[in-house]
């Protein structure tokens, strides 16, 4: 039982505590607008513009998978109509955000962890520090203003275009009615699960970017160090983003009850 | 003024420093030599905060910095100018942008004033005109010229190297060496240099420091140094292995 703890929840426990205190380092130079914001700009461009393609190719087959299967369940009811109702809230809520969350955990939070890793074997962020710059100052704000503001936006482009492609498939392959799809889908779709869909997106943005920076600033010497900071980036920033999902969906959807 | 007293350093159960105490002057060249893996570099790095010792004292201008955390130091590092051994230059900023670094983020500066001054430690460093090169353009020696004009730029009061001739021909070793006078003599500064290279620790040393058992074991002037009758020293500048210590 020991040997547990000292193997695996203390190393956890520390990983978690200094992930932390990086959020806390990274808020107060928030707050204090120590931000680089042309450097904003450009992760802005790498994390949100550059993400798109990947983005949108699996909001519309996600969209398109989801559209089909719940006709096939939902005809044997005669239920078709509401197909694309179904699809709606769950892109919203549910699937967009995660789906967008895990694209860009494995997009950029593997290049962000292998850039700032390459920085530190190479002695880069050593080199910040004696030009009196403080790495989370120039690295990690930058990269968690950016991934604050691209997640939600990311995000919405998917619910769009996999509620677009399931209502083509739906409508045009397999033949359910037009008017009624709208009219079930707006009625069922919520403003609230929309506004869930992009808080928790905007929340999974800040889980990618600082596990990525954490991963990377820390990473150990050599290409291995950098190698599994990269692979280690992906998973944590995945399993975290579906762990989260869960508490999230339960807490906000319970605030959602309240109001 | 760069006093260090008692410095004592482990990494896991593995001790590093034990004990170096040292003063250096400002306007001081004090060169610290030691063989490799000696604990050069990692003493070097205690000097300006990158690394915090397990004990003792690491004073600035009669400041202590051992205590000072990541922003605190910020000030205290806007003295010091740093070239590593392998330049770490910003791979992807060009040429000016790595010199202009300091300027932009520390300096409230005009464009053109920068773009002056970039031009100008260019020209020191014996590089004008590759502005608009990246560092994967620029050979091992033009980039630790690079490094050196991103680290003089704000004109500090302190110059590290930590070997700034390791890995170079004896050619561009000896231009980094008149570079460092070059530095020394025109900016006045309090410089420490790390290396295992005598030629050049003769000729920018004040004072040579020689880091041995974890400790400093030799301190003097270049000429009581290359004099010294102290067996470990004498092997070291003379190129003496220890034939117990040959594995292969």
């Amino acid at each position: 039982m020991n040997f547990l703890a000292n193997k695996w929840v203390a190393p956890w426990l520390e990983g978690l505590g200094r992930i932390a205190l990086l959020a806390r380092e990274a808020l107060g130079s928030l707050v204090l607008l120590r931000v680089p914001w042309r450097s904003v700009v450009y992760q802005v461009y790498y994390i949100g513009v550059k993400s798109q393609s990947v983005v949108l190719i699996t909001g519309a087959f996600t969209g398109m998978v989801l559209g089909a299967q719940t006709y096939f369940q939902f005809h044997k009811v005669k239920m078709d109509t509401a197909t694309l109702a179904v699809v709606s809230v769950s892109m919203c809520s549910e699937l967009g955000p995660v789906l967008t969350a895990l694209m860009v955990a494995g997009r950029v939070g593997a290049s962000i962890a292998a850039e700032l890793g390459t920085m530190r074997v190479t002695e880069q962020i050593d080199a910040l520090r004696t030009l009196a710059t403080h790495p989370v100052d120039y690295l990690v704000v930058p990269r968690l203003v950016a991934a604050h503001l691209a997640l939600p936006l990311l995000t919405a482009e998917a619910i769009c275009i996999g509620i677009g492609a399931s209502y083509w498939v739906g409508v045009h392959l397999l033949g359910i009615d037009p008017t009624y799809s709208w009219y079930n889908a707006i009625r069922y779709t919520d403003a609230f699960d929309v506004l869930i869909g992009m808080t928790k997106a905007f929340i999974y943005g800040g889980i990618v970017a600082l596990i990525g920076c954490y991963k990377g600033m820390t990473c150990s010497e050599g290409a291995e160090g950098v190698g599994r900071a990269t692979t280690e980036s992906v998973v944590y920033s995945s399993i975290t983003i579906l762990i989260a999902n869960f508490f999230l969906t339960l807490s906000l959807g319970s605030i959602v009850h309240l109001l | 003024m760069i006093e260090v007293r008692d410095l004592k350093k482990k990494f896991g159960a593995q001790p590093i420093l034990d004990g170096v105490t040292f003063r250096i002057e400002t306007g001081e060249s004090a060169v610290i030599i030691g063989r490799s893996g000696g604990g050069k570099s990692v003493l070097l790095k205690h000097l300006i905060g990158l690394l915090k010792p397990d004990s003792g004292e690491v004073l600035v201008d009669n400041q202590s910095i051992v205590s000072m955390n990541e922003r605190e130091l910020l000030p205290v590092r806007r003295k010091f100018g740093m070239l590593f051994q392998g330049a770490a230059l910003f791979d992807s900023l060009t040429v000016a942008e790595n010199v202009a670094f300091a300027l932009r983020h520390n300096h409230r500066m005009a464009e053109g004033e920068i773009r002056r001054r970039v031009a100008t430690a260019l020209e020191m460093v014996d590089l004008p005109g590759t502005e608009n090169k990246k560092p994967s353009e620029l050979s091992g020696g033009m980039r630790k010229r690079v490094g050196l004009a991103r680290a003089i730029i704000y004109e500090p009061q302190f110059m590290l190297y930590d070997e700034p001739t390791t890995g170079l021909d004896p050619v561009v070793s000896d231009s980094i060496d008149q570079l460092i006078l070059r530095v020394r003599d025109r900016l006045k500064v309090t410089t420490v240099v790390v290396t295992h290279d005598m030629r050049s620790a003769r000729r920018v040393g004040h004072r040579i420091f020689m880091l041995h058992g974890k400790k400093i074991h030799a301190a003097g002037t270049p000429e009581e140094i290359f004099h010294s009758a102290d067996p470990v020293v004498r092997n070291f500048i003379e190129g003496v292995s220890n034939p117990k210590e040959i594995t292969f």
